[in-house]
């Protein structure tokens, strides 16, 4: 008999989830199997005691903009109530992969955001006090200090924008994405949540303003409660509902390079001149910068956007001029006017919202389980994701996070 | 990248514009009279549409005008209005 070559494959490796039929009705049905859908599930689970639930996902699970981030992790924003909320975040990383089970790559190799011209030093070093008064690691170091931690950044005095210093946030750094989803995933299906794919949620079953299911590509499905987690794709599901959200969906890209040696100990960020980078452990060095300027829905991006951004990269590591751009890809991230996130209730009963995570949403993965699983299970925000509510566009009481998210998060 | 046509200039590169998000959006008539759910309808709402967005582009790097265009936020199709109320808009 001949063999066609390569036929020989040897078993598939198990599954780290199954892929259930949707039943036809659950207390809690999520919205999105991102990693804050996926996240979210499993503090309902863990925390509160709920598993007659289902996170619905439109696509392949985490294959959004989980799947296409640059995985920094930081806890180093300006204000107290970014604070809370990403350093409860932080501490949750810490103790993940022990808690999962699960290899995580969590690599708190930390954070370097410079700083170019005076107000970004004056600015920095208040967001440095910020920080500390907040319990959260931060240090202000000066171009020499920079260039002991980062050996491969050029901190010479003659570029055009130079580094005058940077704050560094030693706990911060990088995880790999695709394995927190997975080993979320896999803790979710040995708890007996059903993680259904390729069902995307289309509309929603209500009497008067009280949310009662969900219409999906796969059937109508009563849900006792039904939690958003679609970050681009908010809108698109709350205009079903006449519900109008503050958020623009807008693509973000980002690129690797080739497989390097280790050439770059940890994360840089300049919201100056526009790039932030760290090397994954596989080799790439993985870069990305601001959002192309319209709104889309479409995961690409244009090619100008990553000329700028390699421009800003190649000055500050002259090295990587010898580097080869391998892959470049986008997502479609949910921004908001003051650069914070929103998560909490609605105006409509059994319903909740977590959204407007933009460009910096993935270090806040298991933060924005904890606080939306106890949004949804208590039908209250947690004090950490109180601030984040709705409301605060009409009462004008912002986060405003653009200094310390600016163009990167 | 884009081609974006402006309505005096004609078809240019996306990195001679300058974004302007939904069109359309007007100073409200009797702001003393607004209320603070429209004010920040005003101020943070914008639609938000998967699929044709009416919106506004300045040709900054050109002729420096305003104008109006219809897009589709999947497929970044660009619909031209050359109404003359387009153009004067
Ligand atoms: C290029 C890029 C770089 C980034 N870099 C960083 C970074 O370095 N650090 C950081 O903290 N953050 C970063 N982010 C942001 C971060 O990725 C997001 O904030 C975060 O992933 C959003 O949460 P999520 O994982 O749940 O989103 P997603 O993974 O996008 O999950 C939403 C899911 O909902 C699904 N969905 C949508 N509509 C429906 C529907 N109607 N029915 C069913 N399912 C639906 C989608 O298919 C998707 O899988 C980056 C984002 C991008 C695009
Ligand atoms: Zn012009």
């Amino acid at each position: 008999m001949p063999r066609t070559p390569g036929a020989d494959l040897p078993d598939h490796p198990d599954w780290l989830w199954n892929s259930p039929e949707p039943k036809r009705s659950y207390d809690v049905v999520i919205v999105g199997g991102g990693g804050h859908g996926l996240a979210t599930a499993y503090y309902l689970a863990v925390n509160h005691g709920i598993t007659n639930m289902a996170v619905l996902e439109s696509g392949w699970l985490a294959g959004g903009n989980m799947a296409r981030n640059t995985t920094i992790i930081r806890s180093n924003y300006l204000w107290d109530e970014s604070a809370g909320l990403y350093e409860h975040a932080m501490k949750l990383w810490e103790g993940l992969e022990d808690e999962l089970d699960y290899p995580l790559l969590f690599s708190q190799r930390g954070v370097l955001n410079l700083a170019h011209s005076l107000q970004d030093v004056r600015d920095s070093k208040r967001r440095v006090g910020a920080n500390r008064l907040n319990g959260i690691d931060a240090e202000w170091l000066d171009a020499d200090q920079v260039a002991e931690i980062c050996p491969i950044l050029n901190t010479s005095e003659d570029l055009r924008y130079p580094v005058l210093g940077a704050t560094w946030q030693p706990r911060a750094g990088i995880a790999k994405h695709d394995h927190v989803a997975w080993g979320f995933a896999r803790a979710l299906d040995r708890m007996g949540v059903d993680l259904v794919q390729n069902c995307q949620v289309t509309g929603f079953d209500r009497i008067g303003d009280r949310i009662t299911g969900v219409r999906t590509t796969r059937g109508d499905i009563a849900a006792g409660k039904v939690a958003l987690a679609a970050a681009g794709s908010t809108s698109v599901l709350t205009d079903e509902l006449g519900l109008a959200l503050p958020i623009q969906s807008h693509p973000l890209q980002a690129l690797v390079s080739e497989l390097l040696e280790p050439v770059h100990p940890t994360v840089v960020m300049s919201n100056a001149v526009h790039v932030y980078v760290s090397q994954a452990h596989k080799g790439e060095l993985v870069l990305g910068a601001g959002i192309d300027s319209y709104n889309s829905y479409g995961q690409r991006g244009a090619f100008h956007t990553i000329e700028r951004e390699l421009t800003a990269a190649v000055e500050l590591f002259p090295m990587f001029s010898r580097a080869h751009v391998l892959r470049t890809w986008a997502g479609v991230v949910d921004v908001t006017p003051d650069a914070s996130a929103i998560m909490g209730l609605t105006p409509f009963e059994n319903l909740y919202v977590n959204c407007g995570w933009g460009t910096g949403g993935f270090k806040a993965t298991p933060g924005v389980g904890w606080c939306y699983a106890h949004t949804i299970a208590h039908d209250e925000p947690h004090p950490l994701n109180a601030p984040f509510n709705l409301d605060r566009f009409t009462t004008g009481a912002l986060v405003d996070e653009h200094g310390a998210a600016g163009v990167a998060h | 990248m884009m081609l974006i046509p402006c309505p005096w200039c004609g078809p240019r590169n996306e990195t001679e514009f300058h974004y302007g998000g939904q069109a359309d959006v007007s100073y409200p008539a009797e702001p003393q009279q607004l209320s603070d759910a429209d004010w920040a309808r005003f101020l943070f709402y914008r639609a938000n549409p998967k699929g044709i967005f009416t919106e506004r582009w300045n040709h900054q790097a050109g002729c420096r005008r305003w104008f109006t265009i219809r897009r589709d936020t999947t497929t970044n199709e660009i619909f031209q209005d050359d109404s003359h109320e387009a153009v004067t808009r």
